[in-house]
């Protein structure tokens, strides 16, 4: 599996960690159901058979954060770019 | 048909001719009282021991591939209880005694041989941590011996004590550990089950599972629509798939993990050798290949093949206690889709919805848990209430705050 990195090009996976799901919104801690939702927040998954948005540390390289569009079916990658840029549209 | 001395000398007189298929391949009923989903060694177990120690008979086991196909035929058959958390060790220690006495139980020769598991230890540190574990399992009753150098040197020579990295200081040994053999123990299973009237259903999918006024009414396979008043869950890996079927939500993610297996060569390894300094371990099969694995892909893939990363990182691994190995050749490596849990435990329990319950995320600890899984799964849909070994294996435990975090790595499944 290679991955391209927005900054440095099409890289091996070995340059990169791998943090999971993008788009978990922390919860509000004043909310009244607070403790519900940061449950699900630390623990539950989609766990996606197919396309999943999923977060990339590019550790050994720029150590850029990005977004990757991968299908876990296949490992095919359609696309990447930086996490500060697309994060905000996830987490609206 | 039952298997014996007899048996084969009757079978070798006859030509083989007389040997019966070790299970049937009947048609789906309309209904089942329990319906399992997932064939795999887990899903066997539960049927067999719901047969056999609850005398329930009217059971199916829905398998979408065919016996043997998913993780039970992939792992690396160690078989061991030395774990540290209380939660887990009677857990673990009630699957070991049940390997114990399987092969007798099931009629079945599963190859069951208890050469003893080996963790290594490399530093003063990892000693330590090593004799608190030792003393933990001593307290419930689990055999487990901390070897000095000198010791771990007899019982296998061949390893690199003077590694300038990772220097082999002594290791845990639990003797009664070892391994099994994987096929084996699904076959057993099966026939075991099937001839007390479960019925396997093989190629056969559940698609949907079907829930009326938050009970369980039945599953949408490819093969029509079966009713069923309880309803399992145990897909392994597929987990999550099955269960959003049902509207759930799980604390899993899947990833892949890859196992290897040399080409044959005699004798060498005499137990299973685990290496403190990474995730590494080994032993070898009676056929001589050398059997192996390390650490997970780290990124969730249901794709049951991996990247060469993790093959490069194994075999450095191998590198690192057995160099002598090195010019012993590759035969074949393979990937398989763990249910990696939030904290690295398994779960055996009830769900939110009526009549549905869930027996997942095994991590890759998957196999030496097989009968154990089975026993307190089907004690759980028997009676409905959790077994006393398995009480601490809840769903709501990650709520609750009682999770059972053995690597103490939080929750991050790759990390387990």
């Amino acid at each position: 599996m290679r991955i391209p990195c927005p900054f440095c090009g099409e890289r091996d996976l070995q340059e990169y960690s791998f943090l999971g799901e993008a788009g978990l919104k922390r919860p509000d801690p004043e909310a009244s159901d607070a403790q519900k939702q940061f449950h699900d927040y630390v623990h539950i998954r989609k766990n996606t058979a197919g396309t999943t948005s999923e977060l990339w540390l590019h550790t050994y390289g720029c150590r850029s954060w990005i977004v990757v569009q991968r299908n876990t079916l296949t490992h095919e990658i359609f696309s990447s770019e930086f996490a500060s840029d697309t994060l905000k549209e996830l987490t609206k | 048909m039952k298997y014996s001395v007899f048996s084969l000398i009757h079978q070798a007189i006859r030509g083989q001719k007389d040997w019966t298929p070790a299970w049937r391949d009947p048609e789906p009923k309309d209904e089942y009282d329990i319906i399992l989903i997932g064939g795999g060694g887990h899903g066997l177990a539960t049927a067999y021991y719901l047969a056999k120690e609850h005398g329930l008979k009217n059971i199916a086991v829905l398998e979408k591939g065919y016996i043997g196909g998913g993780s039970v035929g992939r792992n690396t058959t160690i078989v061991r209880s030395n774990y540290q958390e209380p939660g887990n060790i009677p857990f673990y220690e009630l699957s070991l005694k049940l390997w114990e006495g399987l092969e007798q139980d099931l009629n079945y020769n599963v190859m069951m041989s208890q050469r003893g598991v080996l963790n290594l230890y490399h530093s003063d540190g990892q000693r330590d941590e090593y004799a608190r574990r030792g003393n933990a399992m001593a307290m419930h009753g689990v055999d487990g011996e901390l070897l000095n150098r000198d010791q771990v040197r007899e019982m296998v020579p061949f390893l690199d004590f003077e590694n300038g990295r990772f220097p082999i200081q002594g290791g845990l040994l639990q003797r009664r550990g070892g391994t099994a053999r994987h096929d084996a123990v699904a076959w057993g299973f099966a026939r075991g089950a099937d001839s007390r009237g479960v019925d396997i259903l093989q190629n056969t999918e559940a698609k949907q599972i079907r829930v009326e006024n938050g009970k369980v009414v039945g599953v949408e396979t490819n093969r029509g629509f079966i009713k069923a008043k309880k309803i399992g869950i145990v897909a392994a890996g597929n987990t999550t798939r099955v269960a959003e079927t049902a509207g759930l939500r799980l604390p899993i993610e899947s990833y892949v993990l890859q196992a290897f297996v040399s080409e044959a060569i005699k004798p060498l390894i005499p137990c299973v050798i685990t290496f403190g300094a990474g995730h590494f371990y080994i032993s070898q099969s009676d056929k001589g290949g050398l059997v192996f694995g390390a650490s997970l892909d780290y990124y969730t893939s249901y794709a049951a093949r991996g990247n060469l990363p993790a093959v490069e990182d194994t075999i450095e691994e191998a590198m690192a206690i057995m160099p002598g190995i090195s010019r012993v050749r590759l035969l074949r490596h393979w990937g398989g889709i763990m249910d990696m849990s939030m904290d690295g435990s398994p779960i055996i329990d009830k769900t939110t919805i009526e009549g549905l319950y869930l027996n997942c995320g095994w991590c890759y600890g998957g196999f030496k848990a097989t009968p154990g899984s089975g026993f307190c799964f089907a004690h759980l849909l028997a009676k409905d209430e959790l077994h006393p070994a398995a009480k601490a294996l809840r769903l709501n435990r990650f709520e609750t705050g009682h999770v059972i975090d053995e690597a103490g790595t939080g929750a991050q499944p790759n990390l387990h």
